[in-house]
């Protein structure tokens, strides 16, 4: 089996182990804040479970699983405020939940029916990122662009380990560096690019160690700790504000999910290590910390679950009652001033089609 | 001359986009020019001259060496409201820029059902003849009109380089205008002074004739006419400038052809499937009738573009144009 990291020891962490391991905390963040991250978590973990289940239902299409990799989504964004703008790649398709994008339009997406679109600027969420780390001069082009018109607006771009040896990673983190735009690019390192181990992907010791190499920081975080990647990203957000430029944070996680609905993991990953990071359930790790203050329990926590369960209820009912999608989308949209040709395109296939 | 004549200016071509880009950052300050070497310097052609001088470093930008950098911070720039006009050096070098180009720039729009415009431009001096090095000479028309959303067009006038481009900056959609080289510095004409747009999509004839006609665009229009003045006595020549290749200005081209029932068209980019290939796709299929014979190419060859002391074997010639033209009437 590859070679990959040992479980990290020198990762920043906030939550404790609830035996030798003290819990930590955050300033700044209210009982009401540590619920609130608590909701966000249960939400996407609920549209990731249920999504996985829509799938072998035939409901929607083929889907790239996130299943724990919620600490690192919701204590990210939780570190924005609304008007920042969050740049998702398909590992982060359900994130616009948390800025209040319908349920239902991120499973359209998935479904391939264009009621998946939305209008970023509605939500500040971008369109999710299919092709690998192309986003990141995106991000660090809206972040600049901001700053030019004089907002005070940060991005932040989600990707993954294997993003990072992708050249538009490298050209949109250093353009990003050089014009000291505010972003703050969010590695989430899960250790897996589909089979390929991190090992195989990058000979650097540490990837928060390429940050060094653009003139930027680089922080480690356990990417399983909602609060420590909260404190992180809060770090980065605040430099990109005071007008710093740009921050690498390293989210540590592991990939203990197949990379999509489509993949058979059995084939490269060992059976063993991804049954003792399932152990390391950031939801679960949550719960329990919540539970030493004093802030959850079982029935405060199952009420949460119900209520995400219902949105996801509601949300597939919403994207099945879709009407089927006219010919005609396939050519409005693409031009704001369209070629005259695409008109007649339209009227033939109507034509043959009728 | 209208009643209302506009005044004019002497221009060489690159002094057209220079002045088009003067009078579009002034018009409308969501305009931004960035790429390698365009503020300082003011282009290697010195197509930006002056802007950073008249507009400030934020609105002249000189980027890292960064072709898929600057483009795809170009797409995050028109999400934060900007219309960036982005210099790609040369023709070659705007390759890594397609990864952007085809995977967000034509797609972004139609992404967001339609509500959110990326109204960027690219543009770059392309094309051969000028002695240059390996990978300054290349006609990459081909790539750009095949991918969806983008719209292109190409100048052979500085009047045109200057309309065109303005139209770009105007337009909602993102426009890659390829500016060629070889007359950046040889086509003079008179250009109107202040705001002057070229509407996309709209071809011109530049020689009226009724025997053949001449289709090209970019630095093959000025060859065109002077093959067709090559061929006076023995074929009169109508020769079309088709200034916008996507849209296509196909009434423009039809009109034509069924008047002179003959076409010859000329690019300088490698044959197969190239811009020419879809010109003649498009009179086999509306204008079969008018036609009096095959549709000739004049073109570049599939082979990489040469070193330059070969360059004119494989530039289109005016002998060539000439040739194909007398085997078409004796056909």
């Amino acid at each position: 089996m590859a070679q990959v990291l040992p479980a990290e020891r020198d990762l920043r962490r906030v939550i404790g182990d609830g035996d030798t391991v003290p819990d930590g905390e955050v300033d700044g963040l209210a009982d009401h804040d540590l619920v609130e991250l608590y909701r966000g978590l249960v939400l996407l973990r609920t549209y990731d479970e249920r999504s996985v289940v829509y799938h072998r239902q035939g409901r929607i299409g083929t889907y790239a699983i996130y299943w724990n990799h919620e600490a690192m989504q919701a204590g990210s964004v939780y570190a924005l405020s609304d008007d920042d703008w969050i740049f998702p790649s398909y590992r982060e398709s359900a994130i616009g939940l948390l800025r209040g994008l319908p349920a239902s339009t991120v499973l359209s997406w998935w479904r391939g029916h264009p009621a998946g679109w939305w209008n970023p600027a509605d939500y500040n969420v971008a369109s999710i990122c299919v092709p690998i780390a192309t986003h990141v001069p995106h991000a660090a082009g809206l972040a600049w662009g901001k700053r030019l018109r004089g907002e005070p607006t940060v991005a932040i771009a989600y990707f993954g380990d294997g993003a990072t040896s992708e050249g538009a990673f490298h050209e949109g983190a250093n353009i990003a560096a050089v014009v000291r735009a505010p972003l703050v690019l969010l590695c989430n390192n899960n250790q897996w690019a589909i089979s390929t181990p991190l090992s195989a992907q990058t000979a650097a010791a540490r990837l928060s160690d390429k940050a060094v190499g653009y003139g930027m920081p680089g922080i480690r975080v356990d990417g399983h700790d909602v609060l420590a990647v909260y404190e992180a990203v809060r770090e980065g957000v605040e430099r990109a504000r005071a007008g710093e430029g740009p921050t690498f944070v390293e989210a540590v996680t592991y990939r203990s999910a197949p990379h999509a609905t489509a993949d058979d993991p059995s084939l490269y990953i060992d059976p063993d290590r991804v049954a003792a990071e399932q152990e390391r359930d950031c939801v679960a790790v949550y719960e329990a910390y919540l539970t030493r203050l004093d802030l959850l329990d079982d029935q405060r926590a199952q009420a949460v679950r119900e209520e995400a369960l219902a949105t996801m209820r509601e949300a597939i009912t919403a994207a099945e009652e879709e009407p089927p999608a006219g010919p005609e989308l396939v050519f409005s949209h693409a031009y704001g001033d369209p070629p005259p040709s695409l008109e007649r395109d339209l009227e033939d296939l109507r034509r043959v089609h009728a | 001359m209208s009643a209302t004549a506009v005044a004019t200016r002497e221009l060489l071509l690159v002094e057209a986009v220079n002045d088009a880009l003067h009078v579009e950052l002034a018009r409308d300050d969501s305009v931004m020019v960035m790429g390698e070497d365009v503020g300082r310097l003011g282009g290697v052609f010195r197509a930006t001259s002056g802007l950073r001088d008249a507009f400030g470093p934020d609105r002249c930008v000189d980027t890292p060496l960064s072709e898929a950098g600057i483009l795809g911070a170009a797409v995050g720039l028109c999400m934060a409201g900007w219309r960036p006009v982005v210099e790609m050096q040369y023709d070659a070098f705007s390759y890594p820029c397609l990864d952007q180009l085809i995977n967000h720039v034509g797609r972004y729009r139609w992404r967001t059902g339609g509500a959110m415009a990326f109204p960027l431009v690219v543009r770059m001096p392309y094309g051969g003849g000028v002695r240059a090095p390996e990978l300054h000479d290349d006609s990459p028309e081909t790539y750009y009109v095949h991918t969806p959303g983008v719209k292109v067009a190409v100048p052979s006038t500085p009047a045109d380089a200057k309309g065109l481009l303005a139209a770009a900056i105007r337009d909602p959609d993102p426009v890659v205008v390829l500016e060629p080289k070889l007359i950046y510095r040889t086509a003079r004409g008179a250009v109107p002074e202040g705001e002057h747009v070229v509407p996309l999509g709209k071809a011109q004839v530049t020689r009226e004739g009724t025997d053949v006609s001449l289709i090209a665009y970019g630095a093959m229009v000025p060859l065109a006419e002077r093959a067709a003045a090559a061929l006076e006595g023995e074929a009169s020549c109508e020769v079309l400038d088709l200034r916008s290749l996507k849209p296509l200005d196909e009434e423009s081209l039809l009109a034509s052809v069924a008047k002179t029932g003959r076409a010859i068209v000329v690019q300088e980019a490698p044959r197969v499937a190239g811009f020419a290939a879809e010109v003649a796709a498009v009179l086999a299929e509306k204008a079969i009738f008018d036609l009096r014979g095959p549709v000739l190419r004049v073109t570049g060859y599939d082979v990489p573009y040469p070193y330059w002391q070969i360059e004119d074997a494989y530039m289109p010639s005016v002998e060539r144009v000439v040739d194909a033209a007398q085997r078409l009437l004796a056909a």
